[in-house]
Order: structure tokens, then sequence, then C-alpha cells
């Protein structure tokens, strides 16, 4: 049978995914063994007893000067930032999308603005940020939002630019104005694609959001791994770089179950 | 004068392109009128202009004698061969959508009695075509014909004064397209409809239709093909009660009923009374 017509049941999925990230663990235990037998302080490939005692401190214990489980505090403010930014850049991408969709002469007006802005480098306006807004958290959440609103405005406006005319005719046959158009015939239509969207933008607003706390923070994520880097705590660093993994997973299959749930006539076709 | 809708001397030209050139034609009330022609003669352009999808380029079109408005409105329903059901709607609310629009400006949205008001007059048009058991689908999971039947459904919710229907039919296998017309013809006579239907299918248009139009271009210019458009060349009234069986079998003679460039313009065994709106 040809490749491209082998089907994998769900049982068989699991386990070939399962497969290449054991076997990755694998071979870095070999590696972190076979350091840790020449040298048994290596740093550089920390053994799994050593990321859980170097971890146990940030997860269990107040810290000595704040008082924080730094652990929890640096997953809560980072968590706040990406939230804020990733809702402020959905609502704005909503709204924007859907005006630039359905009115040709608002599109004229503001498209270009909207490419224009895409098209800049988010980090290159990181200075402008920091110096508009300081160094609070302000600045954190406006990188995010740069970084990917534009481009989820664009993709909203695309999309719905692209419904079919015959649809948009079909409802002004029944009595449609444009607002009516664009809540009841664009607006249901983009928000499947919204989630895809966002979908799409969280691995850019990680960059950014670690980004903007490895400059400028005192807390979150990023700011820790950047910290810790300076004694080459390889045994958190790695930990924390596979939290930030489950929660961009978690997050993101949060994402597909919703719009599954919400929106069925979206997924007919994969069913 | 008695047409319902008029349209008088009208062009359509895409930049250099004439597509429609001076087409004049007066449409009664309750009439069902057959357009046909080749491929890219202008069938669509000419309905379009009509909804009020495309302005004409010159020429005016009046309804009831007051020129259109160049947009569509609710006095004009259409359904397209492909994509005029809305894919996020169940199949009632597709339907209830022409009323919600009407009754609620700012929300189209109905609440309470207006709401269940809405929803059996939905139910009522949905039995009508025969949709009657499928009210809770999403159209996704409708066969083609099951969507026309929709599409239909919630034209006709609005009553318009016009449907125009754009080769309605034409992706459909004939078995489902006979209870389509089947379907088609009782509506047009149990809701005194006035039809505008383009189609390929040259059977379909003289067994549905009270009348039928031809649209091909007069005059061809092999230098330049874009320089005439096309009009009106065959316009025959047909007489649904007398109107000989064996008409519309001859007129089907093309493989398939379809009609291409070389049997509309030459219908050798129709007699037909040319430029008969001239
Ligand atoms: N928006 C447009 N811009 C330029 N040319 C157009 C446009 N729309 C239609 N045309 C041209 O006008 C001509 C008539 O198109 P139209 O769709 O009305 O033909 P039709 O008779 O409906 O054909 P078919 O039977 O294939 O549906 C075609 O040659 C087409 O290329
Ligand atoms: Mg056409």
């Amino acid at each position: 049978m040809r490749w491209v017509n082998r089907k994998v049941g769900r049982t068989n999925a699991f386990i070939m995914g399962a497969i290449p990230i054991v076997l990755l663990m694998i071979v870095y235990l070999v590696l972190a063994g076979d350091r840790h037998a020449i040298n048994p302080n290596d740093k550089i490939l920390p053994l799994p007893s050593g990321m859980v005692a170097a971890m146990s401190d940030l997860v269990t214990q107040p810290d000595r000067l704040s008082g924080d489980y730094l652990f929890w505090s640096d997953t809560l403010s980072s968590l706040t930032r990406l939230f804020i930014g990733l809702g402020i850049s959905t609502l704005s991408a909503l709204l924007v999308g859907l005006v630039l969709g359905v009115l040709p002469p608002v599109r004229a007006t503001f498209g270009p603005l909207v490419t224009g802005i895409a098209v800049i480098p988010p980090i290159a306006l990181l200075p402008i940020l920091f110096i508009a807004f300081g160094l609070g958290e302000t600045a954190k959440v406006a990188l995010i939002v740069i970084g990917i609103a534009p481009f989820m405005m664009r993709d909203i406006a695309a999309h719905i630019a692209a419904l079919p005319r015959e649809q948009i005719i079909k409802a002004q046959t029944l009595g449609a104005s444009s607002w009516q158009v664009m809540i009841r015939v664009a607006l249901p239509q983009a928000m499947p694609r919204l989630i895809q969207a966002l979908r799409l933008s969280l691995g850019p607003a990680w960059v950014f959001l670690i980004s903007a706390e490895a400059i400028a923070a005192d807390s979150g994520l990023g700011y820790r791994i950047f910290l810790v880097r300076r004694y080459l705590s390889m045994d958190i660093i790695i930990p924390y770089v596979a939290w930030i993994a489950l929660l961009a997973v978690a997050i993101d299959l949060l994402l597909t179950f919703s719009s599954r749930r919400m929106f069925p006539w979206a997924h007919g076709g994969d069913r | 004068m008695s047409a319902l809708l008029s349209l008088r001397n009208i062009w359509v030209e895409y930049g250099e392109k004439v597509v429609l050139e001076n087409v004049s034609l007066d449409i009664e009330d309750r009439s069902f009128v057959s357009i046909i022609g080749p491929s890219g003669a202008g069938k669509s352009s000419l309905l379009r202009v009509v909804l009020g999808q495309e302005v004409p380029t010159r020429g005016k079109i009046l309804l009831d004698d007051t020129p259109l408005p160049p947009e569509c409105g609710p006095d004009r329903g259409v359904v397209f061969q492909r994509y005029s059901v809305f894919s996020h709607l169940s199949v009632r609310k597709n339907v209830m959508f022409g009323l919600e629009c009407a009754q609620a400006p700012f929300t189209a949205r109905l609440f309470g009695a207006r709401r269940r008001a809405a929803q059996e007059e939905a139910e009522e048009m949905l039995h009508a075509v025969g949709l009657g058991d499928a009210m809770d689908l999403y159209p996704s999971e409708m066969s083609g014909g099951m969507q026309q039947r929709l599409a239909i459904a919630q034209a006709l919710i609005k009553r318009p004064r016009i449907l125009l229907l754009d080769e309605p039919f034409g992706a459909l296998d004939p078995g489902i397209r006979a209870d389509m017309h089947a379907l088609i013809t009782r509506l047009w006579h149990d809701y005194a409809l006035t039809v505008i239907m383009v189609t390929h299918d040259i059977n379909e248009a003289f067994s549905l239709g009270t009348r039928v139009l031809t649209l091909d271009k007069r005059r061809h210019d092999p230098h330049a093909p874009h320089r005439y458009g096309a009009t009106a060349v065959y316009d025959l009234p047909l007489d649904r009660k007398e109107k000989p069986a064996d008409l519309a079998a001859d007129a089907a003679q093309s493989p398939g009923g379809n009609v291409d460039a070389a049997t509309a313009s030459s219908p050798s065994s129709i007699t037909i009374d040319k430029d008969h709106n001239n």
C-alpha cells in the first residue's frame, strides 16, 4: 500500500507520536549519564535528580527576599502578560478584521496601514515601547500585541473578504443591512478562523513575551531563565523550558477543543 | 403598461469588453422566463444587473415603473448555483434569517413570541419545499439538492417580487433535477411568483418557462471578439397549456440537452419569430 494511503488509528498514533520524544529523552539521559560519570558536578547536562533538587526549592520554598514561591509567581506573571496580550490582540483582530473585511471603503483606508505595521519586526520596536511605556508591564504586553495583532487582523480581514460573494449578496436580498451582514454573516464565520489565527500566533506571542522579560523584568519565566543563565543553571533552565512547552501545548489543545465545541459546523469535514 | 420589470437599452461593459449590448425586455408579472445562451454570453451578467449586484453601464431598469436602486434588496430574491446558503446556520435558522433582519434591525435576532412566530413561518416554508425533516441539520450535512431547496425556501420567505435563479439545478443529477422542477413549478403556482431562470439545460428552459430568451452575439468581429456584446436574439413566448411536447424535445437535440453556441444560434427545428422584442 502506498504511504499516502496508510491510515493510522488513534492508539497507534499516540504510540508513534511518543516514540521520537521518548528516544530523545533516552539520548539525553545517556549523554548526561556519560558526562556525570566523568565529572559528577557537570552543569551542562543535569540529570533528572539534579533538576528535581534545583526546582523543588523554587516550587515549594518561599523566596527569602520576596516571600514568593518563585516558580509559581513566575508562571503567574508570564501567563498574565501573555493572556492580556492575546486578549487585546484577539479582540482588536476581530473588530478591525471585521470592518476591513466587510467594508471596502474602510479596507481601502486602513488596509495599507495595517500591512505596514505588520511588516515591521516587532523586536525593533521594543526600545520605542520601553521608552514610551517605561519598563513596567505595559511595554511587555504592548510588544505581544504589536507582534501578533497585525497578522491576526490581516488574516481575519482576508478570510472575511474571501467569503463567497454569493453569500453577501444573498444576505442583502434577504434584507440585511451592512451591520446585519457584519454581525450575522461575517462575524460568526470569522470566529473559527480567529481561533485558528490565535493558535498560530501563540508561538510568536511566547517569543515576544520571553524577549521582553529577558530584557527588563523582575519576574516571569523568561526573566528567570535569563537570570540563572549567568550561573549556567541548566537544572533550572531545562525544567522551565519544558514547563513553557507544556503550557503552550495545553493552551493550544484548549483552543482546538473549544473551537470544535462552539463551532461544530466549521469542523464538519474532519469528523 | 403591465410589465413588472422593464429593462430599457441595457449595456454591460467591462472595460473594453462589451458583454451585453442594448438589451430591452419587458417581463410580465407571474411569468417564468428561461434564459439560455452559450457560455460567456452574459446570462449571469444580465441576472446580476437585475439583481442590483452590478450597475449597467448604460440603460435603466424599472420595477413597477420605478427605477431600481443600484443595490440588492429584499424585493428580488436569488438562488445561485452554489454558496447561497449560510454554512454556519442550521436549516431552520437559514430561513429565519430574512425574518430576523427585517424585524430586528440592530440585533438581527428575535426573542420570545416573535421568535416563535418566525420559527413557525420558517418551518411552514421548509415543509413546503420538502425539508420538514431536516430543520436542525447544517448545510454541510445535506446533499446538493437539499441545499438548493433550502436556498429557495430562504428566498421565498421574503415574498420577493421577482425570483432570480442562476443555473440553480446545474450541479444536480437528473433524478433530483426532475424533483426540483416539480418543486419550482408548484411554488411558482402557489406563491404567484415571477421567475427569471438562467440555465444550460434547454429541456429545462422549455418545460419550465412561459417564455424562453436566447442571449447571443448578433454581430461578431473575428479580430476583436470583445467589440460586440450579446443581446436577446430569440424571444419565444410559450403558452404552457398548449405547448407541444415535441417542441421541447426537438429543442433538446444536442446531447444532454445542453445548449452550446452552435445550437443556440441555429436552432434548426424550432420556428421562432426572430427578434421578437424589437
Ligand atoms: N467582473 C468582470 N470583469 C470582467 N469581465 C467579466 C466580469 N464578469 C463577467 N465578465 C465577462 O463577461 C462575460 C459574460 O459573463 P457571464 O458570467 O455573464 O456569462 P454567462 O453567460 O453567465 O456564462 P456561463 O454560462 O458560463 O455562466 C464573460 O466573457 C466574462 O468573461
Ligand atoms: Mg453564468
